[in-house]
């Protein structure tokens, strides 16, 4: 008997069916809800409504993130809405039994870095969260995407969720990264080529050397913004390097029961011959430290190229969208990306906030601060630790010292200026290298003008007051 | 959930490629716990200038517009964040349907659970109905999700696909949650056979 060969995808999928009936989509088992303030509350509302109760209160974890302060978190918070949004959530988990991770939590942080820090996120899951950047828990094997609220009220009191299965598509980035160049390069190079909408009804598997090669908070970076490519699920294959980025976490299976945990994540990874409905090929070589220009994250050029011309594009609707953006960029076309000034940069969010993230920053501040070098003096400049775990990682390394010496603001963990729902927003017109995964119009703060970058890049940025190549930086 | 069977109203043309969420519902707007009320704030940097006033040059803010229940706009509408303020915050404020060439995945759901329908049409039929209502305005359309057409009083009708469970669901106002329980039993068992695989996320 042969088997059919399956992808990543189509086994974990497979493995979640729960019922399945012609015309009509399958019903997916849920092993992990991740639940924060924002998108949770409506949700609440309406089981209570109905008389309904979380029906796996032990597969559901919230956190609060979107919303919090990264003041100290002594400070009371003080925008009122948002207190009430948290409290909210405080009362619903205490309500339906949700543990919770909150403000005063020494293992707060944004969701999607808790997620796999807590060994919450393991390889072969179905993993949803009310929030679209839940594909980031993708890299390490899990089949996780974001929902809507309504989503999360049925997740909260069936565990399972009505859906027609996506197709997949491989994007294979074969080769070597040249140094200077990332995790955050790939995606964004991936997502300038396929467009915002390339991945729309798509779940991408990432492959090739250059993504094995990748860190696990480098596969994250890049399943993070699969989203921002139109995917609403981005995953890599587990391998050695998952499994040891997933032992002795608190909620990793331990002893006997990892070993047989890993026996079957080693199953997992696409079979020989297993096709995708669509492949789309990268060659890792070609990929530079990329700038977006523009208010998605496609308009986005490498670092040595320039402002394009909205004439240039084929068609109509493009045009008017380049013309729109560049107006409310401020940029002329074929100004040089290094000639662009900036006057805040944001090192941040569940794309770039990781441990590794902090430290290859710290590295680039450590090496300009060898030539006497600090953050420019037109440049206010905050790094916002992604959870309060690697908050405390990087001050036992004693990187917040580098930082701070070096003039960049050392802040509490939350989503923060990635979509400043927070106090950390920009002013109108103020131009931001950030290391998030938006430059949406307002995203950052109404008017404020976003270019999304790595955050060797935006440290970089920091200290010269403009965008540089990192590859050839001379401090 | 609000059955959606057919609707005439007035179009409303956003004629705007790839409208983020962010743009549909500002994120200071999402700090609500309620799901209505949303509607005020629509387009909220697009409608208003700084000092609060409408802002003239917004599409929708055009005579002739007002009251529009049909909203077209370009392609990969809805991309972007997941929040379902932004199909709340379209319905709240008056709009039943939304025509594009194509929406983001998770928006595109999420107008599903919402009794707001979501209707696909080629890029060329789009443009031809953007170009009717520029032209036009109090120019209307019919949308008929039984019979899957959208068609307006000039003699333009056009068909659309629909997954036919959503139809179902949707011509009926089924609440999907109640649907799904009546397979409780499934989920029971399957609950029971997988589970050694379970992670335990509480503690």
């Amino acid at each position: 008997m042969t088997v059919q060969p399956k992808t990543l995808f189509e086994k974990i999928w497979d493995a979640h069916v729960v019922r399945e009936a012609p015309g009509e989509p399958a019903l997916l088992y849920v092993d992990l809800h991740l639940v924060h303030e924002v998108t949770s509350p409506q949700a609440f509302e309406a089981l209570r409504l109905a008389g309904r109760k979380v029906r796996r209160p032990d597969l559901t974890v919230a956190t609060m993130d979107h919303n919090v302060p990264t003041w100290d978190r002594q400070l009371p918070v003080t925008d009122e809405i948002s207190r009430q949004q948290m409290d909210t959530l405080a009362q619903n988990c205490r309500e339906f039994g949700v543990t919770l991770y909150d403000l005063h939590s020494k293992k707060q942080g944004i969701v999607h870095v808790i997620g796999p820090e807590l060994g919450l996120t393991q390889p072969g899951m179905t993993i949803v969260c009310g929030d679209s950047h839940t594909s980031t828990h993708g890299a390490l094997g899990a089949l996780a995407f974001g929902i809507g609220t309504s989503e999360v009220e049925h997740v909260l009191a069936t565990q399972c969720l009505p859906q027609s299965r996506p197709k997949t598509m491989e994007v294979r980035v074969d080769g070597r990264l040249a140094p200077g160049v990332t995790a955050k390069d790939i995606i964004l190079g991936v997502i300038g080529r396929i467009g915002t909408a390339g991945g729309t009804g798509y779940v991408v598997e990432y492959t090739g050397e250059a993504i094995r090669s990748l860190s696990m908070e480098g596969r994250m970076t890049v399943c993070n913004m699969s989203i921002e490519g139109g995917a609403r699920a981005g995953m890599i294959a587990p391998d050695d390097k998952t499994f040891a980025y997933v032992e002795g976490r608190p909620h990793a299976p331990q002893g006997k029961a990892f070993e047989r945990a890993v026996e079957h994540w080693r199953s997992l990874a696409t079979d020989e011959g297993a096709s995708y409905d669509r492949v789309e090929r990268f060659d890792a070589a070609q990929m530079a430290p990329f700038v977006t220009w523009g208010t998605n994250p496609g308009m986005v050029v490498p670092v040595t190229g320039r402002v394009p011309d909205p004439s240039a594009y084929a068609e109509e609707a493009d045009r008017r969208a380049a013309e729109r953006a560049l107006e409310y960029m401020g940029l002329t076309p074929g100004t040089a990306i290094q000639d662009i000034n900036i006057d805040r940069v944001f090192l941040g969010s569940c794309t770039n906030a990781r441990i590794e993230d902090l430290r290859a920053a710290a590295g680039v501040v450590r090496a300009a601060m060898t030539k006497g070098k600090k953050v420019h003096p037109k440049v206010y400049a905050m790094v916002v630790p992604g959870s309060m775990p690697v908050k405390f990682q990087a001050e036992a390394e004693g990187l917040h010292e580098v930082f701070r010496a070096a003039g960049f603001d050392w802040r509490e963990a939350g989503c923060s200026m990635c979509l400043g729902m927070n106090p950390d927003v920009l002013q109108p017109g103020e131009r931001c290298a950030s290391t998030s995964n938006r430059n949406f119009e307002g995203r950052q703060g109404k008017g404020g003008r976003t270019h999304l970058v790595s955050p060797q890049m935006a440290v970089a940025a920091a200290i010269t007051g403009h965008f540089v190549d990192i590859r050839d930086w001379d401090v | 959930m609000d059955a959606f069977v057919r609707h005439t109203g007035l179009v409303g043309p956003l004629d705007r490629v790839n409208v983020d969420t962010d743009q549909i519902i500002p994120k200071q707007f999402l700090k609500r716990i309620e799901r209505t009320g949303f509607g005020q704030f629509l387009f909220f940097d697009w409608r208003f200038r700084d000092d609060g006033t409408p802002n003239p040059d917004f599409e929708l803010n055009r005579p002739g517009y007002e009251g529009a229940s049909i909203l077209v706009a370009g392609r990969n509408f809805g991309c972007g964040s997941s929040r379902e303020h932004a199909p709340w915050a379209l319905q709240d404020f008056g709009f039943r349907a939304i025509i594009a060439p194509s929406f983001a995945d998770i928006f595109y759901n999420n107008c599903f659970k919402n009794g707001m329908l979501p209707v696909v049409l080629p890029e060329a039929t789009v443009e031809e109905i953007l170009a009717r209502a520029k032209e036009r305005p109090g120019y209307r359309l019919t949308v008929d999700l039984q019979e899957q057409t959208v068609e307006d009083e000039e003699g333009l009708i056009a068909h659309f696909e629909v997954d036919p469970f959503r139809r179902e669901c949707l011509l009926n106002g089924l609440d999907d949650i109640g649907l799904t329980l009546r397979h409780e039993p499934d989920i029971t068992e399957y609950e029971r056979r997988r589970a050694a695989l379970l992670p335990v996320a509480a503690g």
